[in-house]
Formats: structure tokens, sequence, C-alpha cells
């Protein structure tokens, strides 16, 4: 059982890793603000929860003491998460930023115009 | 809602006194037998037995995991392939949500899922601005899955 445990934890880390890793490239790779924030509003919060999750096992694993404290942090990062990279992305707009050139169409502006 | 639940947490104050035992197992006892009486009961609220409404909100949190994995998978397909063939864009969804706390979860499901980001939200609240990373494959996908999230947000509301 607690073998089976450990590479969980194990697999649980090093996933988290790999997509903070991920997210990194991305914010490298990608052309403009909106695409960018895709990847820092979606990979950047499930390789942080993952890590705190293999986080709070190795401690229940290891001493047998359940730090909640650790559950609060996953749940406040998954609801804020999303709401940070909306805020971002929506001042960036807001402020005139140009989406990429390859971009194929934009109602925002066509409502605005109205 | 509220009103149920209150009353069910009375139910089971009545049982702890009737049975003269205070500890934590003779609640749940009694919260379970005041369950099954508030169901027996249920035509007589004006809302619905709200046994249907936590069910509902347990599928909806088992839908915002799902989409999270699934948009990480996009996301890492995306960024990981050697050519950048991607084509962004925003385009407008109408939503026939009204209450504010609805339309918060409906864009924070978009936001996470994959390929879809919110930008801005109309005045009126009737149109949300939604940023997708490949439009033309994604089009018909996003609508499906958007009725699948507002039937889910209609069933916790209604």
């Amino acid at each position: 059982m607690t073998e089976i445990l450990k590479f969980f934890i194990g697999l649980t880390v090093l996933t988290g890793a790999l997509l903070s890793l991920v997210t990194a490239f991305g914010l490298i790779r990608l052309p403009d603000v909106y695409t960018r924030n895709h990847a820092a509003s979606k990979s950047a919060t499930l390789g942080v929860m993952l890590v705190l999750l293999g986080t709070l096992l190795y401690a229940y694993q290891d001493t047998g003491s359940f730090h909640s404290r650790l559950l609060l942090g996953i749940a406040f990062i998954f609801m804020t998460s999303p709401v940070a990279g909306h805020l971002i992305s929506r001042a960036a707009y807001n402020s005139g930023v140009k989406l990429w050139g390859n971009s194929v169409r934009d109602d925002l502006a066509k409502h605005r115009k109205k | 809602m509220a009103f149920q639940i209150l009353l069910n947490f009375f139910l089971a104050f009545i049982w702890m006194f009737l049975k003269t035992s205070y500890t934590p197992v003779t609640f749940l006892v009694g919260y379970f037998f005041g369950l099954l009486v508030i169901f027996t009961f249920r035509r007589f609220f004006h809302t619905r037995f709200y046994g249907y409404k936590i069910v509902a909100v347990i599928r909806l949190f088992l839908i915002f995991n799902r989409e999270l994995f699934l948009s990480n998978l996009a996301v890492l397909k995306v960024i990981l392939k050697p050519k950048l063939d991607i084509k962004p864009g925003i385009f407008a969804l109408p939503t026939e949500l009204k209450e504010d706390w609805e339309i918060t979860i409906l864009a924070n499901l978009i936001t996470l899922t994959p390929g879809t980001l919110v930008i801005d939200i109309s005045p009126d609240n009737s149109i949300l601005y939604v940023h997708a990373m490949d439009i033309d494959d994604i089009q018909e996908a996003i609508d499906g899955i958007k009725n699948s999230f507002e039937k889910a947000i209609m069933e916790v509301s209604r």
C-alpha cells in the first residue's frame, strides 16, 4: 500500500513540475498576449495544484499528519486562477493590445463599434 | 433549499432529545431519518427536494475537473507541436443564464475548457466574448460543451 502511495506521490509531483515547465515554454513560444494567457491560466493552475496535492499526500504518508492548509491552497488556486487570467486579458484588450496577425475574427471589436 | 437544510437540522436535534444521547453518531442517525421525512413530505415545499441539488453540485464539480485535465492536454499539444499552425480569434457566445453567480461559474468553466478564454461580458449579461485558440475546428465542439455546461448550471440553480 505505501509503495503504491509513494509511486502516486512521485507521479503527481513530476507531472505538476512538467506542466509548469510546459507553461514556461508556452509563454516564450506563443505569439500574443491572449494565446500566452491560455497557457498561463490553464497549465500553471493544474501544475501547482498537482504539486500541492503531492505535498499533502507526502506529509500524510511520512508523518501521519493531515495538513488541511494545503487543501485550502488547492481550492483557492482552483477558484482564483481563471479569474486572474480573465482580468489580465480583459485589461489587455481594453488598453488596445492588438491580436496576433493570423487571427481569424474579432466579434468584440464589431460589437464595440456599434 | 436553506430552509429544508435548517429543518433537517431541527429534526436531527429532536431525534437527539428523544434518545437523550448527545453524540455525533446520534446526530447523524437523526439527520438520516430527517432526510427520509423531508423526502416523504417533499410536495409541501415550494422548491425541489434539496438532495437533487446536492447531486447536481457534485456533478458540476466532476465536470469541472474533467475539463481541467482535457484542456491541459490540448494546451500541451499546441505548445509542444513543432509547427505553430493555430488560428486564434474572438467569437460571441450568447447565454441564457441570468444571475451573476451563474455567469461567473460559466465563465470560469469556459476558461478551463480546452482552448477557450473569456475576454469580456456584455453590459446586459447576455453575451460572453470568448477568445479561442483554434477557431475553425472548435466552433461546433464548443457549442456542444457549452450546452452541457449551461444545462448543468441550470440544474443547480433551478
